[in-house]
């Protein structure tokens, strides 16, 4: 095509509701601009679609610009697509050739049942973040800036842990469906701080009881979820997840003394 | 109590477990292979039957048998139930999945872990069982002269079908009495297709443990970044290419050196 646009193929996975069985259906994606972004694309399809009549494809977004997590999509076997440490926002179409036929799905997990098309529902994230992802701030005046002192390789750990951006692309990678990579990123960008002390081992097990009650896999290090991860969160965290866990089961001491006085 | 079924019932606790008894299976290896590299010396199977009377005849070494073998148990039972929640963890899968980064062997741990369990059962009821229950073993009898430490060896037919083992001293000589275990050893290593199934599931052992070996310890969160790669190279040329080799070679080289 003489301006460079690309026309191109789309098999995008189509399911009314959570209930109902979905299929694949294709779709032409015509006079596509290279500099388009992903999104920007099934909006084109979508505006085609709506013209039409027809349903546009449902899929979620938000901040476009690769920090809000919103965005998903399970792109030619790919959570957010071929490219390494982006999310599907930031994917750009000039990454893919003309005519080439793209197959785009939801995430695949128990926990993440689909709402409909390629939007699932990522809520058990929310509710194992709201298990223990906090740290306990007491009211006062404001404290000073340096008052607690943390090594700079801590606290760099600890915000490279805290770039997760909760989109679950560890879990759709894994093949497991494990959701070791996002659990340990929160569990660990707060135990590795002294703020995050005080509930070190209650915040782990709370964590890690609603992760398993949410039916997620088992994380067989295959290290699947480090490779697709947009923000790069390292497996590293998962052993430190799982050190912190143990240590709490052995060390823990919440309710020692209760037993101790015999309650 | 219910606190430790709890633990042990996590995904964690769980993953703890397969970790634990991984590790012992691992260092169990390293003595099976050095004690069976016994097989290696010419002297008619003296030192290895000896050998396979003691293990079988010391009680301390009995009580790690069996540690052994319940280890191999959970960690079958255990693989099973968290492969059946992984299944479940995801209903529908995916029509197209690129080639990710993930090794071959950290993916069909399941697949490596079946061949190897078919393996120890033919493994174990070839030797182990038959050793120890069948009454169709064959004794050897060992005359060492002690004053020139020559060792000369017979067939021996115990008149009891009790007989174990005995040890006596007879006009200088030292006069052994044991199952011949080396025996059954060189019939199954005479085998062609016996071979070719011990060398497969030695290749399955080296890829299981490729893997498992650095696994376990990232699931016992030992990770550093000044010890993990020594993990790793433990895993990878002892556990993965030294040990399989090693066992590897004994049928290969009995069945091609058998008279």
């Amino acid at each position: 095509m003489s301006n460079g646009n690309m026309n191109l193929t789309l098999k995008v996975w189509r399911q009314k509701n959570a209930e109902s069985k979905g299929a694949f259906v294709t779709y032409k994606a015509e006079n596509i601009s290279p500099d388009m972004s992903f999104l920007e694309m099934l909006d084109v399809v979508n505006e085609g679609l709506i013209h039409t009549g027809g349903e546009p494809i449902h899929f979620d977004h938000d901040c476009r610009e690769g920090i809000c997590g919103m965005c998903s999509l399970y792109i030619n076997g790919h959570p957010h697509g071929p490219k390494n440490a982006i999310t599907t926002c930031q994917l750009h179409m000039r990454t893919f050739h003309d005519g080439e036929i793209i197959v785009i799905e939801p995430w695949r997990a128990a926990a993440f049942p689909v709402i409909k098309d390629l939007a699932v529902d990522r809520s058990s994230f929310d509710r194992i973040q709201q298990a223990g992802g906090f740290v306990s701030v007491n009211t006062g005046g404001v404290p000073d800036a340096n008052e607690i002192p943390i090594p700079k390789v801590i606290a760099d750990e600890a915000f490279n842990s805290a770039t997760c951006i909760g989109c679950g692309a560890c879990v759709a990678a894994c093949k497991n469906a494990s959701a070791m990579l996002f659990v340990s990123a929160k569990v660990t960008q707060l135990g590795m701080l002294p703020q995050g002390q005080p509930e070190r081992y209650s915040r782990v097990q709370a964590m890690v009881a609603q992760m398993d009650a949410e039916g997620f896999g088992n994380c067989t290090n295959t290290g699947a979820c480090e490779a697709e991860c947009p923000k790069e969160i390292k497996m590293t965290n998962i052993s430190r997840m799982n050190n912190d866990y143990f240590s709490a089961k052995l060390f823990g001491q919440e309710e020692l003394h209760e037993h101790a006085s015999g309650e | 109590m219910s606190e430790f079924k709890q633990t042990f019932n996590s995904s964690l606790g769980k993953k703890l477990i397969m970790a634990l008894t991984g590790l012992f299976l691992c260092t169990f290896l390293i003595v099976h292979l050095g004690g069976n590299l016994l097989l290696f010396k010419h002297d008619d199977g003296y030192g290895f039957n000896v050998y396979a009377n003691f293990l079988t005849h010391f009680p301390p070494i009995e009580v790690v048998a069996y540690l052994l073998y319940l280890s191999i148990l959970v960690h079958s039972v255990y693989a099973l139930v968290l492969t059946i929640q992984n299944r479940k963890a995801r209903p529908v899968g995916y029509a197209i999945q690129a080639k990710s980064n993930a090794s071959w062997s950290s993916k069909n741990m399941g697949l490596l872990g079946s061949v190897l369990f078919l393996f120890l059962v033919i493994h174990m009821s070839d030797f182990w069982y038959r050793y120890k229950y069948s009454g169709t073993m064959t004794y050897k009898e060992y005359r060492t002269d002690l004053s020139s430490g020559k060792t000369e060896s017979v067939e021996f037919n115990p008149t009891s079908p009790d007989f174990e083992n005995s040890v006596s001293t007879q006009n200088n000589f030292e006069i052994v009495r044991v199952k011949d275990l080396h025996a059954r050893v060189e019939s199954s290593f005479s085998q062609l297709w016996y071979v070719i199934f011990y060398v497969i599931a030695m290749g399955a052992v080296s890829f299981h443990l490729l893997h498992g070996f650095q696994s376990a310890f990232r699931t016992l969160g030992w990770v550093h970044r000044k010890y993990t790669p020594i993990v790793e190279f433990i895993g990878t040329w002892f556990f993965a290419v030294i040990m399989p080799l090693g066992f590897a070679a004994m049928p290969v080289v009995y069945y091609f050196t058998k008279s």
